[in-house]
């Protein structure tokens, strides 16, 4: 174990990268399985730990790659934020796998299963190296391994339509990718630093007349990062890529990837610029009200008015991307708490949502809303955690989804700004209408002939999501250790502030 | 005179932000996703220039350390930008694939013939 | 082409020199230019040479497609394990000075051996391409 410690920051990248490279080696669907099993778990434990660590030690954590000094060489920098996000990525990830066996046996073909597998742990390895590294050029390093991993992810859909999705995902991401390196490369042209830290200490003694590249550093990483955040108006890739991808790559791109783009921008506007040149010289929290409002209610509306069950859950998160990005909008000890404690609280909520679809689809193999009449009865357990994780979503007290929106309100009313909690009260309604579709048709409606044979899907898919809903329901009874970490993590943001 | 004069020592910049647009444009306006995969790489390409222009330092030489030079130029833009085109290289033929994909499935590459045969989606 | 004697016969004659041309290129690349990329690239050539005049079948004979999709995660997982021996000495990951006697020594030899990962990937990535491409216009 001593011989581990001073390893961790790297650990938890590195672990999903040889299970990969593994899976993709041994070729079997069932042993590379076996392979991304062991992984993710090895991983979860890892970033817990190294969690742990974080929060114990209450410094960031250093790590330097090769040995090479900072600001020179690539530097791993753990502080209780990104050890939050990575613990929240392994954990999903790990608890996901069981689940995900009998799911990608029955929607993948049998000779391109590894590959899955493969493609799986390649995303969680981009992921977690952007959230762990301390070095703008190598977040987007691994920003591509993660997106090029998700096209293909995507892409293994059953329907030709997944093949599109895919493609306008790969545009699009790609334009975002690039639009992040174009505002590094004027950042490096400016302070002549890749260093996340070390940028920010030389931005706040860049001579005045850097200004206005430095701004415009700060729209394009923006506008970037928020096209991998699926930010409304930048949502349209998002929908079809849910709805059309395999449904254990739904449960986890939906319950991460969004996440981890979230994390970045936090990184960014606060550790980066906030610390550097101080937020008020930029109006982006300005911007940021305006959109997230508009993704609270429009894409709430859409997932009102959408038939196919995944795609109203897709609509359903770019609108729960607008409750995380308010609080960063709101940049106060509790408008920030809530949003990291969203992070963690909308990836349980709908990894438990999606998971539920896929049980469907395991059993019926569609999820249009008005197949799911009857299920009620039909798959009691499954559709119990969907009601359970719907109230989630809904935000009813006693969820893990009121804590983050209580949080989020205490922070609106801190600002003075008392309209934004009518907003977030009134967009839940609009989740209870989305929510209460399904729930209708499940419960009030007579099954359909395909219907009535369905049942339950086997223990190993069931155990993944009760552990979910359970979580869903502990994390909006006690907090101390959601809101807790969430609250050091926003302490460590705005700490730095200048 | 001077502002003439600034903006012409800084042309690579210009020849930089021209290609981004343009090849942003490609993507937007194109129908056909050949074409607009053509674009997104004029797009990426504009922004090796941008990295790589400004790492030769006038006067520089290659950045191997000997007594008979002072000034060197920057090597750290020209391995970034290796990684870049690698990223870039991979993301374009990840693109074509998919291309082929959807032309054995929708029988064209035209994006508004598709939405016609699926629906908008 | 099976009529085509003077391309049967001159490919075989090419064909280890290319092979060989990979090779000095592969490990000519830390004095000029060259490396792993560029060698991974000549030597996937004499697959797809061989494709090309002796035919697909003949060539998965000598190169089966199972041992190519084998081969890619191989390359990177000899790339990546470089840097695991420095876990053992104490030193940070990528640290492949341990590997030689020396500072230098050990960078010299790391470096080469994360080239021939490259190579390796590089070599079997672009068959397996060419092998995906040629099996689509026959199905």
């Amino acid at each position: 174990m001593k011989a581990i410690e001073p390893h961790l920051p790297v650990l938890p990248v590195l672990i999903p990268l040889f299970g990969a490279l593994f899976s993709a080696f041994f070729r079997r669907g069932a042993s590379a399985w076996l392979v991304a099993l062991v992984a993710t778990w090895l991983a979860a434990a890892v970033s817990c730990w190294l969690l742990a660590k974080a929060l114990a030690t209450g410094m960031p954590i250093s790590y330097q790659l090769g040995g090479w000094a900072v600001p020179w060489g690539i530097e791993y920098r753990v502080d209780v934020l990104n050890g939050f996000v990575g613990a929240l990525v392994t954990t999903i990830g790990a608890v996901i796998m069981p689940y995900a066996r009998r799911s990608v046996a029955h929607e993948i073909d049998q000779h391109v299963q590894a590959w899955f597998y493969t493609m799986y742990l390649l995303c969680m390895t981009g992921l977690l190296g952007i959230t762990l590294t301390g070095d703008a050029f190598n977040v987007f390093v691994f920003l591509e391994v993660s997106s090029l991993s998700t096209y293909v992810l995507i892409a293994m859909g059953r329907h030709r339509r997944a093949v599109l999705a895919a493609y306008q995902y790969l545009i699009v991401g790609t334009i975002g990718a690039t639009f992040y390196v174009i505002g590094i490369g004027l950042l490096y042209l400016v302070t002549g630093s890749l260093n996340l830290a070390d940028i920010s200490a030389r931005l706040a003694t860049a001579p005045p007349e850097f200004a206005r590249p430095v701004v415009t550093a700060l729209g394009f990483l923006t506008i970037g990062i928020c096209l991998k955040l699926a930010l409304f108006p930048l949502h349209v890739w998002l929908p079809n890529a849910y709805a059309y991808a395999p449904s254990v790559a739904t449960v986890f791109l939906a319950a991460t990837a969004t996440k981890v783009a979230v994390y970045l921008l936090l990184r960014f506007f606060f550790t980066v610029f906030g610390a550097g040149i101080g937020l008020a010289s930029v109006p982006i929290p300005e911007l940021l009200f305006v959109f997230s409002i508009a993704a609270m209610f429009i894409a709430s509306f859409s997932a009102a008015f959408e038939n196919n069950a995944k795609r109203m859950l897709a609509y359903s998160s770019i609108a729960q991307i607008g409750y995380i990005t308010l609080g960063i909008a709101l940049a106060n000890q509790s408008g920030l708490t809530g949003s990291i404690v969203h992070l963690l609280n909308h990836a349980i909520m709908k990894a438990t949502l999606f998971m539920a679809l896929g049980a469907v689809a395991f059993r019926l193999g569609v999820v249009q809303i008005s197949d799911l009449a009857g299920l009620g009865r039909k798959m009691p357990v499954t559709m119990a955690t969907f009601v359970v994780a719907g109230l989630g979503i809904i935000g009813v007290p006693g969820t893990a989804g009121f804590i983050s929106k209580w949080h989020l309100a205490l922070g609106a009313l801190e600002k003075g700004m008392w309209p934004l909690v009518f907003a977030i009260v009134s967009s839940s309604l609009i989740a209870l209408v989305y929510i209460g579709r399904v729930v209708e048709v499940a419960y009030f409606r007579e099954p359909a002939a395909a219907a009535n044979k369905a049942h339950d899907p086997p223990i190993s898919m069931l155990a993944p999501m009760l552990l979910l809903a359970a979580a869903t329901i502990w994390f909006g009874l006690d907090t101390r250790a959601s809101v807790g970490i969430a609250a050091e993590g926003a302490k460590v943001l705005l700490g730095g502030l200048k | 005179m001077k502002a003439i004069i600034d903006a012409v020592s800084h042309y690579n910049y210009f020849i930089t932000f021209f290609l981004m647009v343009a090849g942003l444009y490609v993507v937007i306006s194109r129908g056909n996703m050949i074409k607009k995969l053509i674009g997104l790489t004029l797009f990426q390409s504009s922004v090796y220039l941008l990295y790589v222009a400004p790492g030769k330092i006038i006067g520089g030489t290659a950045p191997i350390i000997d007594p008979a030079f002072k000034v060197y130029s920057n090597p750290l833009p020209h391995v970034l930008i290796l990684t870049a085109i690698v990223v870039g290289v991979a993301t374009l033929a990840l693109g074509l694939a998919l291309v082929v994909r959807i032309n054995e499935a929708y029988g064209t590459i035209e994006e508004d013939e598709i939405f016609a045969r699926d629906g908008e989606i | 082409m099976r009529h085509d004697i003077i391309l049967r016969i001159g490919a075989k004659l090419i064909l280890p020199f290319i092979l060989l041309f990979a090779l000095y290129v592969h490990f000519h690349g830390e004095y000029g230019p060259g490396g792993g990329f560029q060698a991974g690239v000549i030597s996937a050539s004499v697959v797809i040479l061989y494709a090309l005049i002796f035919g697909v079948e003949p060539t998965k004979r000598a190169v089966p497609q199972g041992l190519v999709e084998r081969l890619i995660p191989l390359g990177v997982l000899l790339y990546a394990s470089v840097g695991l021996p420095a876990f053992f000495h104490g030193r940070n990951f990528l640290d492949y000075g341990v590997l030689g006697r020396d500072s230098a020594s050990g960078h010299a030899l790391g470096i080469l051996l994360i080239e021939t990962g490259v190579l390796i990937t590089v070599a079997s990535t672009m068959v397996a391409i060419f092998y995906a491409f040629a099996d689509r216009g026959r199905t």
